[in-house]
């Protein structure tokens, strides 16, 4: 079994697109949540084959890029420290605090690792039980369950050198701060697939209600994101609102309940800052009183840092949907991949980096013609 | 990182208590945690997120999607302007690749 080219497979794309067509009748404004469905869409320009009346906004599900910049300062405060082995997943290391960035640190000396998991962090710990070994734990509802093991295993284990530095966050309250927002203009949403791998689909039929608005949850290749939009644009047509699954190969409606579990025993729910947008009520995880003698803040006591974002970087808005990456003045000059100012510039999965990685300098709307839908496409080409 | 993506499993093991495996991601080869999906076993498929293995890939709900897809496009082809199908499919097979 492929599971992977078969839902790449071209002609099978086409006859997505053709039910698309026939289907839709007026202008869409669809969310996808996950900065993997952005990143999917960007690269194989499926923002351009679809139909002109469907515009695609690009959502805050990239964890890297909603950390904020407090806990950025955190992380960088902490690595400094002599003694500290600070280990984190390798698309932290660029992202820019007020000052510097954890390269930088290392650079200045520090002990910065990047690991592929958080149990590689906690091996560390038992390696050099002299050094104080924490983990960036960011991420959302996927990454908590591995992060809650880990602190599980350390406490299980008594490895009390290890801690996690948390900012956790949480997709449906996020939905939730969109929808309430005066500016707001989706009117549907694909939801991350993964995140509902893990947590199930319980948590979104009431958002569907409330806010009148189709909610598919949807894979990451190019098939299943032109699933979801095809189940929900057939939603919106009809005047419908519901959740339904395009990707049940992955995601079964209970979820996960043994890593649902472990969420619940090692984390509670927390009011949380995001990166540009601000505090959303309820939006995070913290570590449950139970496992707090883990949290990395309390360690190393940073609790008191304050900062100021960059007044150019529009990443707020590029966040919420409000404005495209190359709208903002800074795209593609001052901020690059190389020199980013704000955090969607630096994650592959953030929206900013997307548009710079494959090109998308030039116009903004999605293309109104099948012409320039195949220029797009081969310079994705071009540049993959 | 957010990326989870589907790997295969190569072997299962006990280590320090805790049940892992080694899963294949086309080629790269790693280790990944199996406490959450208990079940898995040799030979399945699973959603693998940072060393994790979140959930099973069912191959049945697959190959049902696919050829649901398959079928969209039939009745499209039936019923729709064969010249823009045309027009489409030659755009579609140039543009994909
Ligand atoms: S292009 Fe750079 S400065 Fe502009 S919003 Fe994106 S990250 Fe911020």
């Amino acid at each position: 079994m492929r599971y992977l080219e078969e839902f790449q497979d071209p002609a099978l794309a086409q006859r997505l697109l053709a039910d698309i067509r026939a289907t839709v009748t007026r202008p869409w404004a669809l969310m996808e949540v996950c900065g993997g469905q952005t990143h999917s869409i960007i690269r194989h320009g499926l923002d351009q084959l679809l139909p002109e009346e469907i515009e695609l906004i690009h959502g805050p599900g990239c964890p890297v890029c909603v950390t904020p910049l407090e806990v950025i300062d955190k992380a960088l405060e902490i690595a400094a420290r002599p003694g500290v082995i600070f280990c984190s997943f390798g698309d932290m290391l660029r992202v820019p605090g007020s000052d510097r960035d954890l390269f930088q640190v290392k650079s200045a000396g520090g002990d910065v690792r990047v690991v592929y998991s958080p149990l590689d962090a906690l091996r560390i710990a038992q390696d050099n039980p002299q050094r104080q070994v924490v983990f960036f734990g960011i991420g959302f509802e996927t990454t908590a369950p591995p992060d809650a093991m880990t602190v599980h295993q350390a406490s299980r284990l008594g490895i009390r050198n290890f801690s996690l530095l948390v900012s956790h966050v949480r997709v449906p309250p996020a939905i939730m701060a969109l929808m309430e927002s005066p500016t707001c203009r989706v009117q549907g949403f694909l939801a991350a697939g993964h995140v509902c791998s893990v947590m199930g689909t319980a948590e979104y039929p009431e958002l569907a209600e409330r806010y009148r608005v189709p909610i598919v949850v949807t894979g990451f290749e190019p098939l299943d994101i032109l699933e979801g939009v095809r189940l929900a644009v057939r939603q919106l047509e009809r005047g419908e609102a519901k959740v339904e699954n395009a990707y049940p190969r992955a995601v079964r409606e209970e979820g996960n309940p043994a890593a649902r579990a472990m969420i619940e025993d090692v984390f509670e729910v927390t009011d949380r800052a995001w990166r540009g947008i601000g505090t959303i009520p309820g939006s995070g995880w913290q570590l449950s009183e139970k496992y707090r003698e883990f949290d990395a803040e309390r360690r190393f006591s940073v609790g008191g840092i304050t900062t100021v974002e960059p007044a150019e970087c529009r990443s707020g808005e590029v966040l919420q949907g409000l404005l495209k990456p190359h709208e903002c003045g800074a795209f593609g000059t001052v901020c690059t991949p190389r020199t980013p100012l704000g955090a969607t510039m630096v994650s592959s999965e953030g929206a900013c980096a997307a548009y710079y990685l494959y090109r998308r300098l030039g116009t903004g709307a999605p293309a109104a013609a099948g012409g320039s839908a195949a220029v797009g496409s081969r310079e994705v080409s071009s540049v993959g | 990182m957010c990326l989870a993506v589907p790997g295969k499993v190569l072997e299962i093991e006990e280590r320090d208590g805790t049940r892992m495996a080694v899963v294949d991601f086309g080629g790269v080869v790693k280790d990944v945690c199996l406490e959450y999906l208990p079940d898995l076993e040799v030979g399945e498929y699973a959603i693998v997120h940072v060393g994790f293995a979140l959930q099973k890939l069912d191959e049945e709900s697959a190959l049902r999607t696919l050829e649901l897809f398959a079928e969209i496009g039939a009745l499209q082809e039936e019923f729709g302007d064969p010249w823009v199908s045309a027009a489409e499919a030659a755009a579609g097979g140039e543009e994909q690749r």
